[in-house]
């Protein structure tokens, strides 16, 4: 779901620019930036995203190219909430 | 199916209508004899089928198209203005008239397709591992909404949860 205009292009930091031609540089590498998406060329190497707290390893594949290194890396604690609203679900459905 | 409706009302009817069924496109307006409506008054069922399965009734025709999965109000105002349509009671349309919106309307992508494309959207964001996809797992909204109330609609009926105090008044 692009929000962004067209004619401004996906939007990618300075420095991961820098990294579309050296590719090697981007192999199991930290990313800080989770706001800049995924560029057709970064396919193929497994960078490790940072979430906040640790870095998260993530394995960029070709669906994932046009999203954001931050959609693949959870911010939160998932494990709470979930176990509660899966036994709440389940208990609505009936 | 409407045949099915018709023949244990009355099977010389059916014997009216059959010829003209076989004549015209089989999904078309049924043709009732002009003294029989008064006499059944509770099987009026007069459906037009445009796109596939869908039978709007005795609706105008902008409100009858967006019973067609995919057609709303826009997409359906669209249709009658591209056509240059006046926006008549569905069962008073002619032959021509039906074929032209069918044929307007399969430019749209509507109903099986359109459920497909959703689904298969869908899908790809779940087996990417994104954000929305985590959402759609969870069954939550994937738009930012806040969750701490609403969103009854993806979460299901309001579920009590044991052993939570209700706030002292």
């Amino acid at each position: 779901m692009p929000r962004r205009s067209i004619w401004k292009g996906s939007f990618v930091d300075a420095f991961l620019l820098r990294m579309k031609k050296k590719r090697d540089l981007l192999l199991n590498r930290r990313i800080w930036s989770r706001r800049s998406s995924i560029l057709p060329e970064f396919v193929n190497c497994s960078v490790r995203i940072y979430n906040g707290k640790t870095p998260v390893r993530c394995k960029i594949t070709e669906e994932k190219v046009g999203h954001k290194f931050g959609e693949f890396a959870f911010t939160r604690k998932r494990r709470l909430s979930r176990t509660n609203i899966g036994s709440g679900r389940k208990r609505g459905k009936k | 199916m409407a045949q099915a409706l018709m023949t244990p009302v009355a099977p010389s009817l059916s014997l009216i209508c059959n010829p003209s069924r076989s004549s015209g496109s089989f999904s078309t307006l049924l043709p009732f004899p002009v003294p029989n409506p008064p006499k059944l008054p509770g099987l009026s069922i007069k459906c037009a089928r445009v796109g596939g399965v869908e039978i709007p009734n005795n609706k105008r025709v902008g409100f009858s198209l967006q019973y067609i999965h995919g057609i709303g109000r826009t997409s359906a105002r669209k249709i009658l203005c591209d056509l240059n349509m006046d926006n008549k009671i569905t069962k008073d349309l002619s032959e021509e008239e039906l074929i032209t919106l069918r044929d307007e309307v399969s430019k749209y992508m509507i109903e099986g397709d359109l459920r497909r494309f959703n689904a298969l959207a869908i899908r790809r964001l779940k087996e990417i591992q994104c954000y929305r996809g985590v959402r759609h797992i969870q069954g939550l909204p994937c738009r930012g909404q806040r969750t701490k109330n609403n969103c009854r609609t993806l979460k299901g009926k309001r579920v009590a949860i044991a052993g939570k105090k209700k706030a002292p008044r």
